[in-house]
């Protein structure tokens, strides 16, 4: 509740004019855009309030062990501390939470299954104190066993990561340590294997990627006087928090109020809780407002990653290049804890035939528990490691069927009226083909930029300014991908979104209010709810409310899916505000004139006016005093699961399509990459702003980027333990590492999506990564069969 | 933790004295990101910010003075010509935001084998300006490092500036990272022309234990230019002479597996540097033998 007594730090409304019209398909600005350029903008972790206390965690030092022993005494003697609680200090039984279902700890009781698990939280004065007491807290260790991979999980007398599962998946798994296991089976492998003339296989893998958000996780919990808490928070969907957090507490709903405070970002990593029960129970606890922020290395551990996996693929084809059938395994490592597995296993195993015709399919997907990180969501979610396998395979295949491979892709390509793997018709645009047209077709960066009168300029090199080529050994590569991506929630989850919108003059001038529960996290609905309402109901400025759970759920930032879901059930309160406008114009003026009653009204400019463009009333004669508001839920279409043996069933909502060619240059000899040019081309059915889109665009592409050179979690396979817990280590791309981006975006309309829009956050970074692996396995002739790839994959050594 | 603020070269001193376990801090783009992990929590840090003297710089007949806590930026800017080969490292250094605060002092401080100063200070010839209540000292650059994230000076001892050769010849410097920007080196290497006294100096860095020269390729080097005249003649260095000398500088390298690379890896990655730097700058040197910046 960001009311008068809200502390430092939080939102507050935003008020966004326009000196144009500022409506749906214009490029209008980001209200926050200047602030966060120029450091301004008050991130979770800017937050203060008087008296607040910090919380600090303490965490696992190995990844699997027995809890013998927990001492706390000491850290409760030191001078300055408030409150030291551990899982027995917990208020109820409900002592467990998880997005899908509750299998993880708030603090670990008897065991602790990954490395950096949360054992005990402090409260301090000061967060150094806090940071020492956590120190002193004693816990001795009874090291286990680590299962870190498919063959250790599943071995006979393998232990358990959970015993005694009673999830919905458990009675469906062939192994408990197997977390969910989906199949796809449509028509005849085996028979179309005879009919194949070339069959290609690999086995491939992808590493663990982080989301690597900028601000860390970052809250702020402030006890109320009626026994509950206000909690201030970055997150993606506040009403999943809430419905994991409540009960914990042992409140009800109502009584934990939340409002999200300043993202630094999320891809996926805010889905799950971190900080949030954490700063609640110690809060309550100790009656003072309490703050946690993790700092990087910490954030490394508060946050589920990316899957890694392997990825077992046979595909077939005829002489003439036509698609025969695929058979594919696709092994996620879940990590410890379920998060979002399950439906990252359906993902990928629905999508992991890729964007093409093929008849025959057999593929199982399944999620591993293990005692590696938890992995749950991140960008892409499932989709991505499929296509970095299908697109590797797509290349094999046409250079052993000797086509060329973006015209072999085409020739398999899908389109409106094709059948899913699933069984579910594609019934939208599909311009798989288009888009490889296109990126094709985009003329391509001129050979040797690097070469100048003044001799290399070696930040058009490999290496860059570390100076270690000026030309020697670097040869340019060319590669080709493309990929597909479900929008919004899958396999019938009731996928829905509240919006508030409110109308009224003042001063005059008719003003509308949005509010809605949506995380902004950078998406840019905070801009396209304005949008929406001045195209919907015809006002210049527009109000937005900072999103909390004192309006309905707006599901989560994820999926590809605000705009399509926030943003239809922006769209559809505007109508139903609009109809009650109408209503009373009509009561007021409609005997003045015959168009109130036989034309479509619209509101435009501030006035009712007719299809035709006559001005009937203005908008502050028609409501005067009377505000008109209106709340309502939307949903999009239904889904329905996939059937547990065959994997057949109406799925997913929508589907979003991208295609990347990428132009690499490589230093064969000390095996270090630049990449030159990454053009995208993707359909996003209608460009709300088109400006946002391209960032969308841009931003996918370079994390898939990311993946392709250097992004990966290393993991000890020993001790699964997490070797490169900062980002001195876990490189992500700089700006020299960010190669120029020409965006080619398409607006073929989905007749089923407001406004004919397909969700665009997610596609670009599917195809971004194989197609920078195509190009460098071009210019290096190697077969990479991983992603990641580093310099030893490309020397030899 | 006590924070120690010394007004002058004296105090700091004499603070060294009464603290040796103190922990001098000017840039803080190392000690502060040791603190920061709570890899380390020093009972003190002495700041030597308020030291003027630190900042300076004077170009000598034969050598730059570097006051210890010159930051990098002004390497690149103002030293190019004199230091060509510690410029070149200095661009490699992390970010603009830390190529302004951290300098030299702070890498031989820290003594790490990846810090980005040494090779070239290796390869150029340097002595270390070690001061303590007791007196001064000069340490050559080629004892300084002791062994890992340790280095030759005692307790008390702060550096007050480095005594860099100026370059007779071409220098160059390379470094390999997984990025092609703000990186810490998996392996780096330096390299300088010694005209004047025939010989050419080497430095790797993040190869072995220590920064280390590369002795044997040298000796190999000097004694094959030498011979075959080409300081006198400027020949194009025999591609079998170029290649010895990789492998030479690759087999000095004493290595380890590491999340940022392999040791193998590393010790490819030294030879191809040894070749192309001395590449660069034997073609520097024969377009031009007052030329001597590299190319950056």
């Amino acid at each position: 509740m960001a009311g008068t007594n809200a502390p430092l730090g939080t939102p507050t409304k935003v008020t966004q004019g326009s000196q144009t019209k500022g409506g749906i398909g214009e490029s209008t600005l980001r209200p926050d855009g200047t602030l966060k350029v120029t450091g301004e903008f008050a991130y979770s972790s800017d937050m203060w309030h008087e008296d607040m206390l910090w919380g600090q965690i303490l965490r696992a030092p190995v990844a699997h062990a027995e809890i013998v022993s927990i001492d706390t005494s000491e850290a409760l003697a030191q001078a300055g501390v408030y409150a030291v609680m551990t899982y027995d200090d917990l208020p109820t039984d409900v002592r467990h939470y998880g997005l899908e279902f509750p299998d993880t700890p708030v603090l670990a009781h008897g065991r602790v299954r990954h490395h950096g698990e949360p054992v005990a939280i402090v409260a301090a004065d000061h967060p150094e104190t806090a940071r020492r007491a956590a120190a002193k807290i004693k816990v001795e260790y009874r090291e286990l066993p680590v299962i870190t991979d498919e063959l250790t999980a599943t071995a006979p007398n393998a232990p358990l990561i959970h015993e005694d599962r009673t999830d919905h998946y458990a009675g469906h798994v062939e192994h408990p340590n197997i977390l969910h296991r989906q199949p796809i089976i449509r028509g005849d492998v085996e028979e179309a294997r005879h009919r194949a003339d070339f069959i290609v296989t690999g086995e491939y893998t992808f590493g663990m990627q982080d989301q690597a958000f900028l601000g860390p996780e970052s809250g702020l919990a402030v006890p109320a006087e009626d026994g509950g808490v206000d909690l201030y928070i970055a997150t993606q969907w506040l009403h999943a928090d809430l419905r994991q957090i409540a009960p914990v507490l042992g409140l009800p709903e109502e009584k934990v109020r939340m409002t999200l405070s300043g993202v630094g970002g999320a891809f996926g990593g805010r889905e799950d809780l971190s900080m949030q029960i954490h700063a609640c129970l110690l809060a309550l606890r100790t009656g003072k407002p309490v703050k946690i922020v993790y700092n990087r290395f910490e954030s490394f551990f508060g946050h589920v990653h990316r899957h890694p996996a392997k990825l077992f693929y046979e595909h077939g084809a005829t002489k003439d290049g036509k698609l025969t059938h695929l058979k594919a395994r696709i092994v996620l490592d879940g990590g410890a804890y379920a998060s979002t597995s399950a439906a990252v296993v359906g993902n990928a195993a629905s999508l992991g035939a890729g964007p093409y015709v093929i008849d025959n399919v057999d593929i199982e997907a399944l999620a591993l528990y293990t005692n590696n990180p938890p992995c749950g969501a991140m960008r892409g979610f499932g989709a991505v490691q499929a296509c970095f396998a299908y697109e590797a395979q797509m290349d094999k295949l046409a250079d052993k069927v000797g086509m060329d491979r973006v015209e072999f892709r085409r020739l398999n390509a899908m389109e409106q009226g094709t059948i899913m793997p699933t069984g579910q018709p594609v019934d939208s645009p599909a311009p798989v083909a288009e888009l490889l047209r296109r990126v094709k077709a985009m003329p391509l960066p001129p050979e040797r930029q690097w070469e100048s009168s003044e001799g290399a300029d070696v930040r058009q090199l490999p290496g860059g300014l570390s100076n270690t080529t000026h030309g020697e050994g670097v040869v340019r590569g060319v590669g080709y991908a493309v990929g597909i991506k479900n929008v919004g929630f899958s396999e019938g989850f009731d996928d829905y979104s509240t919006a508030r919108v409110r109308m009224e003059v003042v001063g005059g001038e008719p003003v509308v209010t949005v509010h809605t529960a949506m995380a902004e996290v950078g998406q840019g609905g905070v801009t396209v709810h304005a949008q929406i309402a001045r195209t919907e109901l015809g006002v210049t400025q527009v109000t937005i409310q900072p999103a909390d759970t004192q309006v309905g759920s707006a599901g989560s930032t994820s999926a590809s899916r605000q705009t399509y879901v926030t943003g239809g059930a922006v769209k559809n309160a505007c109508e139903l505000v609009r109809e009650r406008v109408l209503e009373i114009g009509r009561r007021k003026f409609g005997t003045y004139h015959p168009a109130w009653a036989t034309a479509e009204l619209l509101l435009e400019g501030g006035k009712v006016v007719t299809d035709a463009g006559e001005v009937l009333a203005d908008l502050a004669d028609v409501l005067e005093d009377e505000a008109v508001e209106v709340e309502e839920e939307w949903r999009h279409r239904p889904t329905e699961p996939f059937d547990r043996h065959t994997g057949q069933g109406f799925g997913h909502v929508q589907y979003s399509f991208a295609a990347h060619r990428a132009v690499v240059e490589v230093d064969t000899e000390l095996g270090l990459v630049k990449v030159i040019e990454l053009a995208c081309a993707q359909d996003v059915g209608k460009a709300l702003n088109p400006l946002s889109v391209v960032g969308q665009i841009q931003g996918g592409t370079t994390q898939g980027l990311g993946m392709a050179v250097m992004e990966e979690i290393l993991v000890d396979p020993k001790t699964a333990k997490v070797r490169n817990p900062s980002f001195t280590d876990y490189l992500i791309p700089t700006i020299l590492d960010t190669p120029t981006m020409p965006v080619d975006v398409l607006e073929l309309a989905d007749a089923h999506a407001p406004y004919g829009l397909r969700g665009a956050g997610e596609a670009p970074t599917l195809s971004s990564t194989p197609a920078v692996l195509a190009a460098i396995r071009k210019a290096t002739g190697l077969e990479l069969n991983r992603t990641p790839v580093r310099p030893e994959h490309l020397t030899g050594t | 933790m006590d924070f120690l603020r010394p007004g002058s070269w004296e105090e700091a001193l004499a603070a060294k004295a009464e603290h040796p376990t103190a922990v001098p801090i000017a840039g803080g783009t190392d000690v502060m990101v040791e603190i920061n992990f709570d890899h380390r929590r020093p009972e003190y840090l002495l700041d030597l910010n308020r030291i003027g003297d630190l900042y300076a710089w004077e170009v000598g007949e034969d050598s730059v003075r570097l006051g210890a806590s010159v930051p990098y930026t002004k390497i690149m800017e103002h030293l190019r010509a004199e230091l060509p080969g510690l410029a070149l490292a200095s661009h490699t250094v992390a970010s603009p935001q830390i190529r302004n605060r951290g300098g030299v002092g702070g890498n031989l401080g820290t003594a790490s084998p990846a810090g980005d100063a040494h090779p070239a200070l290796l390869a150029a010839g340097a002595e270390v300006e070690a001061e303590s209540v007791r007196g001064s000292r000069r340490i050559p650059i080629d004892d300084f490092y002791t062994g890992v994230k340790r280095n030759a000076l005692a307790a008390d001892e702060l550096i007050r500036a480095v005594h860099i050769k100026k370059a007779d010849g071409p220098q160059q410097f390379s470094k390999v990272g997984t990025r092609n920007a703000m990186v810490i080196a998996v392996c780096a290497f330096g390299l300088a022309l010694h005209p004047s006294s025939r010989t050419v100096r080497t430095g790797i860095g993040s190869a072995a234990p220590t920064p280390v020269r590369a002795r044997t390729a040298e000796e190999f080097l000097n004694a094959a230019l030498e011979e075959g005249g080409f300081w006198d003649n400027g020949k194009i260095i025999t591609p079998s002479v170029a290649k010895e000398f990789a492998q030479l500088c690759a087999a000095a390298c004493n290595p380890i597996d590491d999340v940022r690379g392999t040791a193998d890896y590393r010790r490819h990655a030294v030879g191809i540097m040894a070749r192309r730097t001395l590449t660069w700058t034997w073609e520097s040197y024969r377009g031009t033998a007052a030329h001597t910046e590299g190319v950056a």
